[in-house]
């Protein structure tokens, strides 16, 4: 577990728009395709995914419908609406941008100052 | 969103969250069966896989609650959780709620009472169209209204502030129907009255100024609905029906409107007359003497655009005309606006500082109440730390924490407000139909309206609110692993902690009730056994007009001399005679009077406005009256001798600088428009005239043959039943002549009307004052119960090592006694210094009395024993071994 990087705030849901980005997903299905994606590298609480979840739906940038999982499971689907899928692009250049500043500025070295 | 969809969304929440929670928990569900398929997959067991994956899941509940805020929340499916839960905890503990209720219905119904009477008598306009155009004039030197009809005409006629000047007067009259002659209180009116105020008749039709045609010309009845009611029994053919008043035939011409209650707020009369038919009515008013001020009350809407303070100013202009042009009857007049409702300023000031002072007191009792309840919350709170902690340790939010307990404060504050305002409602709607003088029509409508049931529901929610607060922080504070650990003893507190405020800052707004209704009572004692400057006791009178049953001019004298011989001759009577209006009974004469040597006889340079009274010649005798010096009145002393007067001694001082020798001086009275000089035969002691609260005033007793009056008091002394004389005198007066109504009463009984206020501010005091010590009571109760509990253990480890009672008994009740003191000697002084309010109602009401100073620490040391008895008794009889074990 330690060697998993801290959820910054605000990353969750962030992440989770990635995830569906890459096609629909159940809940335990969007917690899985993060490890995955972030190499298991970012720990999400499970719990802590299901209100993200539904306030996303409730912004409008996800949709939901119940359907069936690969083992036969009832579960509910997640899938980027529009609204979504431009919410993902701004927030992933936000981010972008941050990462970039903030590497330039830790890469800094004292005789460039 | 528009609003529509909004609210579609929100009563689809409502009505479908438990669908809503269905599908939240099915879709967590299905997460641990996923998670526990790809486990199981990994080579644990089915069930151990699903343990683990409950486990790796966490706090489930919490988060239900989270995807519920995220879904929007459910502001009304928590607030109804909230509240079905607070029922259950209230429930549980019954003794506490229903405590905590009472408390605040008691308060917030005191609260409502108050406030609907202040609604009724002050907030609320008179009932008539545009009322907040309507304004009365009144004198600014005395705020009285009276004025005589030359002056109105000319008032009514020269002004142009106002669309149309009414005036009206209120008068008593003997009416038959054709059966059994009665008494009732007539308003006369000028012909524009109904027009101008705009009221439309009932049935029939009212009067107009097109039915005035000089004296006497309009004997036209419009009946007040309420009259109508009850003496008619709503019969519609009363129209045309020919009444007699005062022996004068009257023809009835319709029937006021339900709501119209006539222009002063808490008279009602029984019938409008026409103001020209006056002198039928009563006839020592006449309409064309400028100096009689007789007339109630003007009054009138301003023209639109017109400013009340315009419309005074060109008031002013008139009466700087009349001024000059009629010297002596209008000399310095001058006017100001008021609110017609109470007679203006006159009473509608006093009613506003007594009312607003009352407003004070209970809103200091429901502080009290909530301060109480403030404390009892949160000694709750602390017992419940333990309960709060877990709930907090299970994923609750602080913040929903506090919601519930809000929740809770609030639905007591809720429960308390229903039953405090049905309570008032019921004794509101008692109120409202309560007449509080036989002889009067007064009947006060303080009928609750929206205005006080909102003020009743603001009320509670803002001190369920109050007392709601008062344990945030603890709360806030709760560290859960410290409380489940510790147990519930908690972490010493400061040494001055908010509840010991919040119980001294009670105690002393109950001292000061105290103090005020001990004040008031003490000073309505004394104002029963005051000097008066006569004899109440034993003495019987019997009030009539003669003009009621048609005598005038020298038939009256005639009559009264007749009468009070026929009382004379009643066994056990002492003495007896009569007087135009007895004392203290509500309604006098006033002149103004000069001194001998005065040249001009202007209002301004009167010398005094002496009461003056008409009296037969026993008069002081029957009053028990003492005369200090000359001699009183014979029956020789009528129209042919001298005009001779008996003064009181103030009179005396004013007029002649001292009260020694002014028997045998003259003094001059403009009575109208004559002029006369007067010798003084007699000096009186001083008394009490139209009030108990009035400073002394000067007074003139002048014989009734000179000066012949229809109002009559019999003053009738007799150690008798008073029964049986009063019988007696009904039959002695019908048998003289039976179309004469007649009150009979003792003299004491008359006097209500004079100590009502003081009565009735005693009353209210008395009643804040008892609830005041109620909720010391219980206040001091509840902290020094609390104290005892929470260190019950502490006091058995000392009794264990040998502590005697009373220094247990220091350890336990010490602190809430102290506070006690502390809050006594406050409000003790607070309500010394608010006392001087009360001064105004209540006849010599002065906090500098040593038995008001004694009963009120008597009464909070009474508080105090009562209050700390049983968590003494609980203190002293620890018993160390019981208690030790039980840890």
């Amino acid at each position: 577990m330690t060697d998993r990087a801290q959820l910054l705030p605000g990353t969750l849901d962030l992440l989770i728009l990635k995830a569906v980005s890459l096609g629909p997903l159940h809940g335990y299905g969007v917690l899985l395709r993060i490890g995955q994606i972030s190499a298991q590298a970012l720990l999400v609480e499970q719990g802590a995914l299901y209100p993200a979840l539904f306030r996303l739906v409730r912004q409008g940038l996800l949709k939901a419908s119940w359907g069936t999982s690969e083992n036969n499971r009832r579960a509910k689907f997640y899938e980027l609406t529009p609204a979504g899928r431009k919410r993902l692009r701004e927030e992933a250049d936000g981010w972008n941008r941050l990462v970039t500043a903030v590497a330039s500025a830790l890469a800094a070295r004292p005789e460039e100052v | 969103m528009s609003v529509t969809a909004y609210i579609r969304i929100l009563a689809r929440k409502i009505f479908r969250r438990d669908r809503m929670a269905d599908e939240v928990q099915a879709e967590l569900c299905s997460h641990i069966a996923l998670r526990a398929d790809d486990l199981e997959r990994s080579g644990l067991s089915r069930a151990d896989a699903e343990r683990r994956a409950r486990v790796e899941f966490g706090a489930r509940e919490k988060y239900k609650e989270e995807c519920h805020e995220a879904l929007g929340g459910n502001p009304v499916g928590t607030f109804m959780q909230d509240v079905r839960f607070s029922v259950r905890v209230l429930r549980k503990s019954p003794g506490f709620t229903i405590a905590a209720v009472l408390t605040l219905a008691l308060a917030i119904g005191a609260n409502a009472v108050v406030f609907a009477v202040l609604n009724g008598i002050i907030l609320r306009p008179l009932n008539v169209p545009h009322a907040d155009t309507l304004y009365g004039l009144e004198h600014s030197d005395d705020h009285m209204g009276q004025e005589s009809y030359p002056n109105y005409l000319d008032l009514r006629d020269r002004s142009r502030g106002f669309e149309s000047l009414v005036a009206w007067n209120m008068s008593q009259a003997g009416i038959d129907t054709g059966g059994n002659p009665s008494r009732a209180w007539i308003a006369t009116a000028s012909g524009n009255y109904f027009d101008a105020l705009g009221i439309q008749p009932f049935i029939g039709r009212t009067f107009h100024a097109g039915d005035e045609h000089g004296l006497n010309s309009a004997p036209y009845i419009v009946i007040g609905y309420a009259y109508w009611h009850s003496h008619f029994q709503d019969d519609r053919s009363v129209l045309g029906r020919v009444i007699q008043i005062n022996k004068h035939p009257f023809t009835v011409i319709g029937v006021a409107p339900p709501g119209f209650r006539g222009t002063l707020l808490f008279f009602n009369p029984d019938f409008y007359v026409p103001i020209v038919n006056q002198p039928q009515i009563n006839s020592e008013f006449d309409l064309n003497t400028r100096g009689l001020n007789w007339i109630f009350e003007t009054m009138g809407h301003l023209k639109p655009g017109v400013t009340p303070g315009q419309a005074t100013a060109d008031l002013n202009s008139v009466a700087s005309y009349l001024d000059k042009t009629y010297p002596v009857d209008d000399g310095g007049m001058k006017f100001i606006l008021a609110r017609p409702s109470l007679y203006g300023d006159y009473m509608g000031k006093p009613m506003l500082g007594f009312l607003t002072a009352l407003m004070t007191l209970s809103g200091l009792i429901l502080l009290a109440a909530c301060s109480n309840l403030g404390s009892l919350f949160a000694a709750r709170a602390a017992d419940r730390s333990r309960e709060l902690a877990l709930r907090v340790a299970l994923g609750s939010s602080r913040h929903r924490i506090l919601r519930q307990l809000l929740t809770e404060a609030t639905l007591i504050s809720l429960a308390g407000g229903a039953v405090g305002l049905s309570g008032s409602v019921a004794i509101l709607r008692r109120l409202s139909v309560w007449q509080p003088f036989p002889q009067f029509p007064v009947q006060v409508p303080v009928n609750p309206d929206a205005k006080v049931y909102l003020v009743a529901l603001a009320l509670a929610l803002v001190s369920g609110l109050l007392f709601g607060i008062v344990p945030v922080r603890q709360v806030l504070n709760t560290n859960p692993y410290e409380i489940v650990k510790v147990g519930s003893a908690g972490v010493r507190g400061r040494r001055v902690t908010l509840r010991d405020i919040l119980l001294v800052l009670q105690i002393s707004i109950c001292a000061v009730l105290i103090t005020s209704s001990i004040v008031a009572v003490r000073g309505l004692a004394r104002s029963m056994h005051s000097n008066f400057g006569f004899e109440p006791q034993n003495a019987m009178i019997a009030d009539t007009g003669l003009g009621m049953a048609g005598y005038s001019g020298d038939r009256e004298s005639a009559m009264q001399r007749r009468m009070i011989d026929a009382m004379k001759t009643i066994p056990g009577v002492q003495s007896a005679a009569s007087i135009n209006w007895a004392p203290l009974s509500g309604g006098a004469n006033s002149w103004n009077v000069f001194t001998d040597e005065a040249k001009s006889l202007k209002p301004s340079s009167a010398a005094a406005g002496p009461y003056w009274y008409n009296i037969s010649p026993d008069y002081f005798q029957a009053a028990g009256t003492t005369l200090l010096a000359g001699r009183t009145f014979t029956w020789q002393d009528d129209k042919n001798a001298p005009l001779v007067a008996v003064v009181n001694c103030e009179f005396a001082r004013k007029l002649f600088g001292s009260d020694k020798d002014a028997v045998g001086k003259h003094f001059q009275v403009a009575l109208g428009a004559d002029i006369k000089r007067i010798e003084v035969v007699g000096l009186v002691v001083d008394g009490k005239y139209q009030n108990l609260t009035e400073e002394q005033a000067p007074a003139v007793f002048v014989p009734l043959l000179q000066e012949p009056m229809s109002q009559t008091y019999l003053v009738v002394r007799s150690n008798g039943d008073p029964q049986q004389l009063a019988a007696a005198m009904r039959g002695r007066l019908h048998d003289l002549d039976e179309a004469l109504p007649v009150n009979i009463q003792t003299w004491t009984q008359l006097m209500t009307a004079i100590l009502f206020p003081a009565r009735i501010s005693t009353v209210a005091l008395g009643i804040l004052g008892m609830m005041g010590a109620m909720l010391s009571i219980t206040g001091i109760f509840g902290m020094a119960a609390y104290s005892v509990s929470r260190r019950i253990k502490e006091l058995g480890i000392r009794m264990a090592l040998g502590a005697q009672r009373k220094e247990v008994l220091q350890a336990a009740l010490g602190r809430p006694l102290k506070l006690l003191a502390f809050g006594s000697i406050a409000g003790l002084v607070l309500g010394i210094l608010a006392t001087k309010i009360l001064a105004n109602i209540v006849y010599q009401a002065t906090p500098r009395d040593p038995l008001v100073l004694a009963g009120v620490v008597l009464a909070m040391a009474l508080v105090g024993l009562v209050a700390t008895w049983v968590p003494a008794q609980r203190a002293i009889s620890v018993d160390p071994l019981i208690l030790l074990r039980e840890e």
